[in-house]
């Protein structure tokens, strides 16, 4: 009779603990092409902004997009963090030293394959699961592919944010403006098709709302 | 559009209308009578259900307030037993005390008394002894020999005179040795005086205690006896108890507040930071845990001392059972306020490091500096961890007052809800026999026409047969 209202206890215990996520899975891409690789300093900003934002049971990784971004080596760092409020602070740390390792040691790439990166935190937060998956994209959103390399496909953005962040003006586009609204549209269009939202963020002190 | 219609009766509307409201008057004058008995018996079978339920309620109200005089009464005659039962063993204390050494203290009066008088009968004074040489002195005076006389006398006065030295010698010794015993009774006297004044005061505390207790009897018997004056001077200290019991609780909770956000951090470290039960951190519900099992920790050693009586099973163990349970409690209430203190420094270390990882991520080199003096705060909050445990045992003895008193305040809350819902019910019932009324009198109003008709047809047949009768009259011789 005593197991059995133990059994009962548990079961409705067990049936009470939420088994809806609450963490959040955050994929950094920051772009290290050409002229670009200058703003990577910025990028660490971010990181660190975002290092502190995240929770325990959080996921986050920082990739690099360089010629070819669908692969897992592009990725600089990444990590779960612990349940526990102590070891969580710790990986940050740790996260935080790779990042800054990055940072010291970054090269400029010779193309810019975003879709490729975008695929990579798809499938990476995909196998994560959480709660809330945010992809932030540190680039000028110009993407300009090696040959061979086939990225016109569509993409499947359902349950994803998609936040461009210092989307830097090139000096064509100072020249003609709707290059700028025209690439900008064209990628609004794009996540939105694939069922995303999506966000641009230019001031890079106003990231409060970010995560 | 059916107005209209009926407006179309005849050519001309005014008409029409005016036709149409003879009729309806008509109509009305005609129905009145059953009209007046619809409303009549609509309204008084209301008032009557109104008035029934007033009584109702009214009856409950009296046996709420009955059952409320009931608890109050039993819960006044409880306390001054309790009272009582205080005083009496307050009494048997001081009685046991002194009794105990009454022996001894009779044993050293007694001494000091027999000391007393054996160095009072040492102390009497021996009186001088008579002198013998003055009727010798007398006889040689008078005898007739020539100068024999007066070297006789010489000689007596020189004998008188030494014997004299020598008596006063012997007196001043006698008198130095008196006073030596004298003085050696000092002690004695303070002894029976200290002790006397011992005696004085306890029998002084048995006859004030003793007072108290039959002031205690005294409100014992009216609440007995069922007294108006006992039940309100129960009612008002009841009420009284309830609000401070009330304001001592919720100082009470602000502790257990303060007790919850020094280890509902840390339990983070314990059972995860992330981990949710319904919309509740498990962390929270942990630390809410061990509060609430600590409160039920001090409950049940305030009931094992018989400071509370929450619980009467634990007041009808034997005392044996009662010290076994005082021990355990205490034993776990210890252990979980050293747990707290525990927990109450981990806090302080996650803190630290949280701040330092912040720093560090905000690459603010100032954060990471370690305060000279955080080890007072890490102490007052590892104190602050182990007292609150102790502290909040202590909230037992208002929560008992309070679920005693809030039994009558409840009472007195029923009733007056219950007084005021049979006052409304009566209005409402009497509001409605008013309102039959005048119902049948707006009822009448369109029909004044008719009724007047009606009277004045009334008033012209009753008025024929006493002409007639007076006619007779004036006929008959």
């Amino acid at each position: 009779m005593n197991w059995r209202l133990f059994v009962g206890a548990a079961l409705l215990l067990s049936a009470c603990s939420s088994t809806v996520p609450h963490n959040t899975g955050v994929y950094l891409l920051v772009d290290t092409s050409g002229s670009y690789n200058r703003q990577v300093s910025k990028a660490e900003q971010i990181i660190l902004f975002a290092l502190s934002r995240l929770q325990p049971l959080d996921s986050f990784a920082v990739a690099r997009i360089d010629t070819a971004s669908f692969s897992e080596k592009n990725i600089i760092a990444k990590a779960t963090f612990d349940d526990r409020p102590s070891t969580a602070n710790q990986q940050k740390r740790a996260f935080a030293s790779r990042v800054q390792k990055f940072v010291d040691e970054s090269k400029a790439a010779s193309y810019t394959d975003i879709t490729g990166g975008l695929l990579q935190a798809i499938e990476f937060l995909n196998e994560k699961k959480p709660g809330r998956k945010e992809i932030l994209i540190f680039s000028d959103m110009k993407e300009e592919l090696d040959k061979g390399y086939v990225r016109n496909m569509p993409l499947d953005f359902k349950g994803f944010e998609v936040v461009a962040l210092n989307v830097t003006k090139l000096r064509s586009d100072n020249f003609d403006p709707r290059e700028y609204l025209s690439r900008l549209e064209a990628w609004r269009v794009k996540v939105e098709k694939g069922g995303g939202r999506w966000r641009v963020v230019n001031d890079l002190d106003r990231l409060d709302g970010l995560l | 559009m059916f107005m209209t219609s009926l407006l179309t009766i005849t050519p001309w509307p005014v008409l029409s209308a005016a036709i149409l409201l003879v009729l309806l008057i008509a109509a009305l004058y005609l129905a009145r009578h059953t009209a007046h008995q619809a409303i009549h018996a609509v309204t008084s079978a209301l008032a009557r259900g109104f008035r029934l339920a007033s009584h109702s309620v009214a009856h409950a109200e009296e046996r709420l307030a009955a059952r409320n005089r009931e608890v109050l009464l039993a819960a006044g005659r409880d306390a001054k037993e309790r009272m009582v039962e205080r005083e009496f063993a307050r009494i048997a204390d001081t009685t046991r005390k002194d009794l105990s050494s009454y022996p001894d203290m009779h044993r050293r009066l007694s001494e000091a008394i027999i000391r007393i008088e054996e160095d009072q009968e040492k102390a009497v004074e021996v009186p001088p002894e008579a002198p013998g040489w003055a009727k010798a002195v007398e006889v040689i005076a008078k005898l007739d020999a020539r100068n024999a006389g007066a070297e006789i006398l010489a000689d007596i006065h020189k004998s008188m005179v030494k014997a004299h030295a020598e008596a006063m010698v012997d007196y001043r010794k006698a008198s130095g040795e008196r006073h030596g015993l004298l003085r050696k009774m000092m002690p004695d006297w303070r002894l029976i005086q200290e002790t006397l004044g011992r005696v004085n005061k306890s029998v002084a505390s048995v006859i004030e205690r003793s007072l108290v207790i039959d002031r205690h009897m005294q409100d014992y018997e009216t609440i007995v006896h069922g007294e108006d004056r006992a039940l309100s001077v129960l009612s008002s200290s009841s009420l009284v108890h309830f609000f401070v019991s009330m304001l001592v609780l919720g100082v009470a909770t602000a502790g257990a507040a303060v007790n919850f956000t020094l280890i509902a951090r840390p339990m983070a470290e314990m059972v995860g930071g992330t981990n949710f039960i319904g919309v509740f951190r498990t962390a929270d519900i942990a630390a809410l845990v061990i509060i609430m099992v600590e409160i039920s920790m001090g409950l049940f050693l305030m009931e094992s001392l018989r400071i509370t009586r929450l619980f009467p099973v634990i007041g009808a163990l034997s005392d044996k059972m009662r010290v076994r349970m005082i021990g355990i409690t205490f034993a776990i209430l210890l252990l979980m306020a050293s747990i707290e203190a525990g927990l109450a420094y981990m806090r302080e270390v996650l803190l630290q490091d949280e701040l330092a990882t912040n720093a560090l991520l905000r690459s603010d080199s100032t954060g990471a500096l370690v305060n000279a003096h955080l080890w007072i705060t890490t102490m007052a909050q590892m104190g602050m961890g182990f007292i609150l445990p102790f502290a909040l045992v202590f909230a037992a003895i208002p929560l008992e007052t309070f679920v005693h008193s809030l039994r009558t305040v409840l009472g007195l809350m029923g009733i007056g809800v219950l007084r005021a819902l049979a006052l409304i019910l009566r209005v409402l019932g009497n509001g409605l026999r008013h309102l039959g009324t005048l119902a049948e009198r707006i009822y009448d109003l369109p029909l004044f026409v008719p009724l007047w008709i009606e009277a004045r047809l009334a008033a012209a047949h009753a008025l024929p047969p006493a002409i007639e009768d007076e006619s007779l009259q004036e006929v008959r011789p």
